[in-house]
C-alpha cells in the first residue's frame, strides 16, 4: 500500500439536485439539463513529497454519450486547473468560468483550513456547473474524460495533450502579436466590450472590498453586543423594581445578537463568493478580450506581409483566407458568449443583491419583533402601576 | 409636593453662549454661559404673554450652588450636575467642552438638575437657590457669607470616619454598596454602549460606499442601469440614518449618567452618617475614659495602667486639695460630655431618620426614571429597525428591477 494516509475530516455535504436549480439560471430551462454535478466530500491525502487535497465529484447523467448514468471520480486542485486550460486553448475566445485563487493573501485563512478548504469545494462545484451549463463546453471532450475517468486513466491522458513548450510558443506568440497594435484594425463593438470590462472591474473590485468592509464591521458589531446583553443582567442583580425590565432588555440585545449573526452569515454565504467570482471573472474577459484581438492580430500581420510583398502571394492569399475564417468564428463566439455571459451576470446580480435585502429584512423584522414583545410586557406592568397610583 | 417651587414657577436654561472674560488670575478665558429663564405659572393664567426674567450663569456657578446645597443639606440626596468634561465619548463625538452637540447636552442636563432641585420638597426651599434662579448680581457673594465651607467636612476626616467607624447604621452600609454597585454597573454600561454605537456607525457608512459604485457601474449597464441606480439612492439613505439614530441614543446615555452621578450623592449621605456616627462613638468613649478616671481618683485605685499612676508612686501622691480639684474639673467635663452626647445622639437619629426619608424618595424616583429610560431605549430600538425595514424593503424592490 502507498504512504498516503487518507483522513477524510469534514462530512460530506450533499447538494441535492433541486437546491441546484434554484442556485443557477438555466438559458434552456431546468426541464432540459440533462447533467447534474456535485463536488463534496474533500479528503486530505499525506504523502511522503506533499499534502494534498481530493474532492469526490459525482455526475449524474441521462446523456447518450457517456457509458453509464453515474460516475464518481476523485480530483484534486491540479486537475482543475488542467481543465480550465484545456478549455481555453479549445475554445480561446469563450468565457471560461473562474476557477478558485490557488492561495488567498488576505486574511488569515490557512491554507487546508475548514473555512479555506469549504470555500474552495464550493467555487469548485460552481465552476463544474457553469461548465455543465454551457452550451458549447457542455459537449467538451476533455470535460467528460473529467467526470468520468478513474484516476490514472486521466493521468495517461493528461500526457497525451500539448506539450509544456508548445503551450509555451502559444504564449509567446500571444505577447509578441498583443505587442503589435491589434488594437488599431478592432471592431468597434470589441472596443466597447473592452471599455466596459475595464470599468466593469473596476466597480465589481470595489463592491468586493465593499462588501468584505461590511461583513467586518457587522462581525465587530456582534463582538461588542455579545458584551452589552449581560451588562443589563448584571445590573438587575442589584435592583429589585427594575430587576424584571434589566432582564428583558438583556434578553432583546442578545436576541438581536443572534439574528446579527445569521445576517453576517448570510453575507458571506451568497453574496461575497458571487463578488468574488466576479472578479474573477472580470479578470477572464479581459483575457479572451485579449485572445481575441491576438487572432486577429495574426490575420493583420499575414494581411501587412502580403502588402510588403514579402512571401508568395499564392500562399499568403490562401493563409489569409483560412485566418479571415478564424477571426469572424473567433469574434461570432466572443459575441454570442459575451451576450450570454451578461445575462447570468445580470440574473446573478439581481438574485444575490436581492437576497442582501432579504437577509436585513429578516434581521430588522426579527429585532423589532423582540423589542416590540419587551414594550409589551413593559406596559402592562405600567398599567397595573397607573391604577396603583390612582386608588386613594 | 404642592409647596415645591417647580408647581409654581417655571424654569428653563434656554441658551448657551461662548463668552470671553478674564478669570482669577487676570488670564484671558473661553467659556460658556447659560441664560436662566423663570417665570411664574399664574401670571401665564390671565392669558397674557408675560416676558420671562432671566439671567446669565457659567458652569462655576452651579458647581458653587451645589456644593452649597451637599453642605448644607448633607441628609438629601443632592442631584447632580451634568459631567464636567465629556466622557464615554465614541468616535464621533469630540471630547472638547466648546463642541456644540456637548454644549446643548449640557445645557439641558442644567435644566434638567434645576428642574429636579425645585421639585425637591425640602431643597426648593432654599433661599441661595431662589437668588441664585433671580438674582443676578452679588449672588456669589451672597452664598460665601452663608460660611457654608467652613462647614465642610474634610475628605481625610470622612475617610478616616469610614474606616474606623464599629457600628454604623446597617441601612447605610447596605446602601453604600448599593450606590457602588451602581456606579460600577452603570459605568460598564456607558463604556460598552459607547463601542457598540462606534461599531453600528461603521456598519451603517460603509453601506454608503455602496451607492457611489452603484452610480457609477450603473452608467455602463443598459437593463441593470435605473435599478442599481435607485438601490444607490437607497444606499445613502441608510447610511444617512444613522446619526438622528445615534443622536438620539446619546439623550438615554445622558439619563443613565444622571444616575451614575446620582451615585456619588447617596455615598455622600452615607459619609455624612459614618462621620457623625463615629463621632459619637468618640465622644462616648471620652466620656467612658473620663468616668473611669473620676473614678479612680475618687476611690485611690488604679485599675489601668497610667503614667500618671506610675509618676505618682515614684515621686509620691498629690495632696487631697489637687485630687478634690482634679476630680471637679473631671465632673464638670463629664456634664458637658453627657449633654452633648444626648445631643449628638438626637442629632444622628434626625439624621437617619430624616436622611432614610429622602433615601425612600430617591429610590422611588429612580425606578421611576430607570423604568422609562428603558422603555424609551427600546422605542428607539424599533424606530430604528423600522427604519430600517423601510430602506431595504425599497432596496429590495430596485434590485429585483436590476
Amino acid at each position: 500500500t502507498s504512504l498516503a494516509e487518507v483522513n477524510s475530516f469534514s462530512p460530506s455535504v450533499p447538494i441535492s439536485p433541486s437546491s441546484m436549480i434554484n442556485q443557477y439560471k438555466f438559458e434552456d430551462g431546468p426541464e432540459l439539463r440533462d447533467l447534474f454535478i456535485t463536488v463534496d466530500d474533500p479528503e486530505s491525502h499525506i504523502t511522503a513529497i506533499e499534502t494534498f487535497i481530493t474532492y469526490r465529484v459525482v455526475t449524474k447523467t441521462t446523456r447518450g454519450e457517456f457509458d453509464s448514468s453515474e460516475y464518481e471520480v476523485r480530483r484534486r486542485y491540479q486537475d482543475f486547473l488542467w481543465l480550465k486550460s484545456r478549455l481555453e486553448e479549445a475554445h480561446p475566445t469563450l468565457i471560461i468560468p473562474p476557477l478558485p485563487e490557488k492561495f488567498i493573501m488576505k486574511g488569515m485563512v490557512e491554507r487546508f483550513s475548514d473555512e479555506f478548504i469549504e470555500t474552495r469545494r464550493k467555487a469548485l462545484h460552481k465552476f463544474l456547473n457553469r461548465i455543465a451549463d454551457h452550451p458549447t463546453l457542455t459537449f467538451n471532450e476533455d470535460f467528460k474524460i473529467f467526470l468520468t475517468a478513474q484516476a490514472w486513466e486521466l493521468s495517461s491522458h493528461k500526457k497525451q495533450g500539448p506539450g509544456l513548450l508548445s503551450r509555451m510558443g502559444q504564449t509567446v506568440r500571444a505577447v509578441a502579436s498583443s505587442v503589435r497594435g491589434a488594437v488599431k484594425n478592432r471592431p468597434e463593438m470589441f472596443t466597447e466590450m473592452n471599455n466596459y470590462m475595464e470599468t466593469f472591474s473596476q466597480k465589481i473590485n470595489l463592491l468586493d472590498k465593499i462588501a468584505h468592509r461590511i461583513y467586518k464591521e457587522e462581525r465587530d458589531y456582534f463582538n461588542e453586543m455579545k458584551e452589552y446583553g449581560p451588562i443589563h443582567t448584571l445590573w438587575s442583580a442589584s435592583e429589585e423594581d427594575i430587576a424584571d425590565s434589566l432582564k428583558g432588555i438583556a434578553s432583546c440585545i442578545d436576541r438581536c445578537c443572534k439574528a446579527t449573526e445569521r445576517r453576517m452569515a448570510g453575507l458571506s454565504e451568497h453574496l461575497l463568493p458571487i463578488l468574488h467570482e466576479y472578479v474573477l471573472y472580470s479578470e477572464i474577459l479581459a483575457g479572451v478580450l485579449k485572445r481575441r484581438d491576438q487572432i486577429q492580430g495574426e490575420l493583420d500581420s499575414k494581411v501587412d506581409a502580403l502588402a510588403n510583398k514579402k512571401t508568395e502571394k499564392d500562399l499568403v492569399s490562401e493563409e489569409i483566407g483560412k485566418l479571415e475564417d478564424k477571426v469572424e468564428r473567433a469574434n461570432n463566439a466572443l459575441k454570442a458568449d459575451w451576450d450570454r455571459w451578461k445575462q447570468n451576470m445580470q440574473w446573478d446580480m439581481r438574485s444575490s443583491f436581492t437576497n442582501v435585502a432579504e437577509n436585513n429584512l429578516r434581521y430588522y423584522e426579527e429585532c423589532l419583533a423582540t423589542w416590540e414583545s419587551f414594550l409589551a410586557s413593559q406596559s402592562v406592568d405600567l398599567h397595573v402601576e397607573e391604577d396603583a397610583e390612582e386608588r386613594p | 409636593m404642592e409647596d415645591c417651587l417647580a408647581k409654581k414657577m417655571e424654569i428653563t436654561v434656554s441658551e448657551a453662549e461662548k463668552r470671553t472674560g478674564r478669570n482669577a488670575m487676570n488670564i484671558q478665558e473661553t467659556y460658556t454661559a447659560y441664560l436662566i429663564e423663570t417665570r411664574a405659572v399664574e401670571s401665564q393664567s390671565e392669558g397674557q404673554c408675560v416676558p420671562m426674567d432671566s439671567l446669565w450663569r457659567r458652569y462655576s456657578e452651579f458647581e458653587l450652588l451645589r456644593n452649597y446645597l451637599s453642605v448644607t443639606y448633607p441628609h438629601i440626596v443632592v442631584p447632580p450636575l451634568p459631567e464636567k468634561r465629556a466622557d464615554f465619548v465614541w468616535h464621533k463625538l469630540s471630547a472638547d467642552n466648546m463642541d456644540p452637540d456637548f454644549v446643548e447636552r449640557r445645557r439641558i442636563g442644567l435644566e434638567n438638575f434645576l428642574l429636579r432641585v425645585a421639585s425637591h420638597p425640602v431643597l426648593c426651599q432654599d433661599k441661595i437657590f431662589y437668588a441664585f434662579l433671580t438674582q443676578e448680581g452679588g449672588w456669589k457673594e451672597m452664598v460665601n457669607e452663608t460660611g457654608f465651607q467652613l462647614k465642610a467636612d474634610s475628605r481625610l476626616k470622612a475617610l478616616n470616619a469610614t474606616f474606623r467607624v464599629k457600628n454604623p447604621d446597617k441601612r447605610f452600609t447596605e446602601l453604600k454598596h448599593y450606590s457602588d454597585e451602581l456606579q460600577s454597573v452603570i459605568s460598564h454600561l456607558l463604556r460598552v454602549r459607547a463601542r457598540v454605537a462606534d461599531r453600528l456607525y461603521g456598519v451603517y457608512k460603509v453601506h454608503g460606499n455602496y451607492g457611489r459604485v452603484f452610480s457609477e457601474w450603473s452608467a455602463i449597464e443598459k437593463e441593470m442601469g435605473d435599478g442599481l441606480q435607485s438601490a444607490g439612492h437607497h444606499m445613502d439613505v441608510y447610511a444617512a440614518s444613522i446619526d438622528d439614530i445615534l443622536e438620539e441614543e446619546e439623550h438615554y446615555a445622558d439619563q443613565l449618567k444622571e444616575y451614575l452621578f446620582y451615585a456619588e450623592a447617596l455615598r455622600a449621605v452615607c459619609r455624612k452618617h459614618e462621620l457623625m456616627q463615629y463621632d459619637l462613638e468618640m465622644a462616648a468613649q471620652d466620656l467612658t475614659s473620663k468616668k473611669q478616671q473620676c473614678e479612680e481618683l475618687a476611690t485611690g485605685t488604679v485599675r489601668t495602667f497610667s503614667l500618671k499612676g506610675m509618676t505618682s508612686k515614684l515621686f509620691g501622691q498629690e495632696t487631697p486639695e489637687q485630687r478634690e480639684a482634679k476630680i471637679k474639673v473631671l465632673e464638670e467635663q463629664i456634664q458637658e460630655g453627657e449633654e452633648q452626647l444626648k445631643a449628638k445622639n438626637l442629632e444622628g437619629r434626625d439624621f437617619v431618620k430624616s436622611a432614610w426619608a429622602d433615601i425612600e424618595r430617591f429610590k422611588e424616583q429612580k425606578n421611576h426614571d430607570l423604568k422609562e429610560a428603558l422603555i424609551s431605549y427600546a422605542v428607539m430600538q424599533i424606530s430604528m429597525c423600522k427604519k430600517g425595514i423601510q430602506v431595504w424593503t425599497n432596496a429590495k424592490e430596485c434590485f429585483s428591477k436590476m
